[in-house]
């Protein structure tokens, strides 16, 4: 090959930016992106505009209409709903996301190692179905049911809960995971690269870090979007059965618990939290839609 | 087909064994303290002797097989007696009783399974009569309007937590519109035209919840499995023959990708008893998920134990369902 047919390749194309093309294509996808960086923005930069603290009774301005002041209006207490919305919306995206980075982490490794480890495949992948036979939203329930005091008194009753239903959520749902990753694991061992690396000598822990993790990286990514929207709609569904955070620490869950006693007085109450979760869970279950068609190399093609 | 039936069944026993024994294990080395809610003037000594009423004194491992044989042998014996009148044995046999109320745990169940079977049933109905037409039109039509609409639907469908939607139809129906009452009735009995129309009335909103949310999920599967089943020759084949386009829709492709359906329809159950027990905790069922509820807020250890044993029980039974009806359906699937 001479030094001018190599100048004459098309433009330089990373696999970054061909996924980020095909990306872009899928509408639902971008508008979900836009959506979901303007909610982790507004809950993260929002208190610092509407200065209110979501913890401030105002007992003469119980249940008002919204106005400048309380733009999504007041509870019985006369606290400010939107404060609250914005500070519940902190917690419930750090729980969705610290309990995907759990779940994935495990999914991953024991999808790697029964993928890679002929010997461990059978016993994990077992293990891996003895979970998915599991009840998880009963287990979920008695579990803080159980742990609840203990770790309110260990860590007090804001980091303790957190501790527990990240924990909680993180070991029930890295199975659908580890399942994938475990296929894809086995069909790259038999590739050539992986059988080259091996014939020089590589260790083993040194060709899952080099050559399978990158290649199995796509699937873990899907998984990872699913699992923000998997897990903030747990934590809701725990905080609504009055099992979740303690009562006058908000989170969406826990707002929705709280304003259903209201529903004739404030509809409002349970509107806002209620759109919070739906809106984020939507975006991202699009991201997620649009990353797996972005990545996967027969759409791209396309 | 029995050959594959009963291994089948060989895998499950053994997997509801270790269930069992996990449910058992986690709520019963959890620490807590059964009498820990009883007056701080009862005297240690009585809390001593309520612990080992209550069977407390017993090591593990006893305790779990006691349970083991309270739920597996006894109720199902006391079942065939009360159900043909006759007695087997002594007839008189320890019961698993819950703390709380000191009644029979399996009573108390029985008592309130048919109201959920009732709401998680017909939600199951509803659900597939609006899922199928969405899929089906979602894939004859692919890419068309009504396919964006009806991927919207699932996108939403599954993205919209049931709490969430509950509370909007009590908001919607019951607050501005009353057309259904927000409260469901469980002592309402069917004896007239107006009291079935009552009925259908407070029906119509817990199920529609959880119908909403299952058939997002099963329309997205109908979509899918009509889609591989279009492309394929013998569609072409039926074409050529000069069939109707209606024959080849609905008969051959249809009763193709109900295959991998029907299978996810028997998977999705056990999950729809999770989500009711969300649904019926906001309309106020009293089915067993408000039963898990108020027994696992008032620590009522042999009833939340029983309960989620029962739903882990589904899940197997229906993961079971699940393959035979595979099997049955589609025999390439009956590897032997």
């Amino acid at each position: 090959m001479s030094d001018t047919s190599l100048q004459e390749m098309p433009k330089a194309s990373s696999l970054s930016r061909d996924v980020w093309n095909q990306f872009r294509v899928h509408r639902g996808a971008m508008a979900g992106l836009v959506i979901f960086t303007l909610i982790v923005l507004a809950v993260i930069f929002g208190p610092m505009i509407h200065t209110v603290d979501p913890g401030f009774m105002n007992i003469r301005l119980r249940n008002a209409p919204p106005s400048w002041a309380n733009p999504m209006g007041t509870d019985n207490l006369g606290r400010d709903i939107f404060a609250q919305v914005l500070q519940g919306g902190r917690v419930s995206l750090a729980v969705g996301i610290t309990a995907m980075l759990l779940a994935l982490f495990l999914g991953a490794l024991i999808g790697v190692l029964a993928g890679y480890y002929k010997r461990l495949d059978g016993p994990l992948m077992r293990f891996t179905d003895l979970f998915l036979a599991l009840p998880l939203l009963p287990l979920l329930l008695v579990i803080i049911m159980l742990f609840r005091d203990t770790l309110r008194q260990a860590f007090g009753p804001e980091t303790g809960i957190f501790f527990l239903i990240v924990f909680i959520i993180g070991i029930t749902s890295w199975m659908q995971t580890a399942r994938i990753v475990r296929g894809d694991v086995l069909a790259l061992k038999e590739r050539e690269f992986v059988l080259a690396a091996r014939s020089i000598g590589t260790p083993s822990r040194r060709i899952i870090l080099r050559h399978i993790l990158p290649n199995v990286i796509s699937p873990i990514m899907v998984s990872a979007t699913l699992g923000v929207a998997n897990a903030i709609i747990t934590e809701s569904a725990l905080s609504f059965l009055g099992l979740g955070f303690p009562p006058d620490f908000p989170t969406w869950g826990r707002l929705l618990f709280d304003g259903k006693d209201f529903l004739t007085l404030t509809p409002e109450r349970v509107f806002w939290p209620g759109l919070a979760i739906s809106l984020t869970v939507l975006s991202v279950n699009y991201i997620g839609d649009g990353l797996r068609d972005a990545l996967d190399p027969h759409i791209r093609g396309r | 087909m029995l050959n594959f039936t009963i291994r089948r069944l060989m895998f499950a026993i053994p997997t509801l064994l270790v269930i069992s024994f996990i449910i058992f294990a986690i709520l019963d080395l959890a620490p807590g303290d059964p009498t820990a809610s009883l007056p701080m003037t009862v005297p240690p000594e009585v809390r001593a002797q309520i612990r080992s009423t209550l069977g407390l004194d017993e090591p593990f491992i006893i305790r779990y097989f006691l349970w083991l044989k309270q739920f597996m042998i006894t109720e199902p014996l006391n079942l065939i007696e009360s159900s043909f009148g006759i007695t087997i044995g002594e007839g008189d046999r320890l019961r698993l009783t819950s703390w709380a109320t000191r009644s029979p745990v399996v009573d108390l169940i029985a008592e309130r399974m048919p109201q959920t079977l009732w709401v998680v049933g017909m939600s199951q109905i509803i659900a597939v009569l609006i899922a199928v037409p969405i899929g089906v039109i979602s894939a004859y039509k692919q890419y068309s309007w009504i396919d964006q609409l009806g991927t919207l639907f699932s996108m939403i469908g599954f993205s919209v937590p049931t709490f969430f939607t509950g509370l909007l139809f009590i908001v919607i129906f019951s607050v501005n519109l009353g057309w259904f009452p927000s409260i469901y009735d469980t002592n309402h009995v069917v004896e007239d035209w107006d009291s079935f129309v009552f009925q259908i009335k407070q029906m119509i909103m817990p199920t529609m919840v959880l119908a909403l949310f299952t058939a997002a999920q099963i329309s997205r599967y109908m979509r899918a499995s009509m889609l591989d089943n279009l492309n394929q020759d013998y569609v072409r084949t039926a074409r050529a023959k000069g069939l109707k386009e209606q024959t080849v829709l609905l008969v051959h492709v249809l009763r193709n990708s109900m295959i991998p359906v029907v299978t996810v329809i028997a998977l999705n159950i056990p999950t729809i008893f999770g989500g009711a027990i969300i649904t019926e905790q906001i309309f106020r069922v009293n089915g067993i998920g408000q039963l898990l509820i108020t027994g696992i807020v008032g620590a009522d250890i042999p009833l939340v134990q029983t309960l989620t044993f029962i739903f882990a029980a589904l899940i197997v039974l229906f993961n079971l369902i699940a393959d035979i009806l595979y099997g049955m359906l589609d025999p390439r699937i009956r590897y032997e």
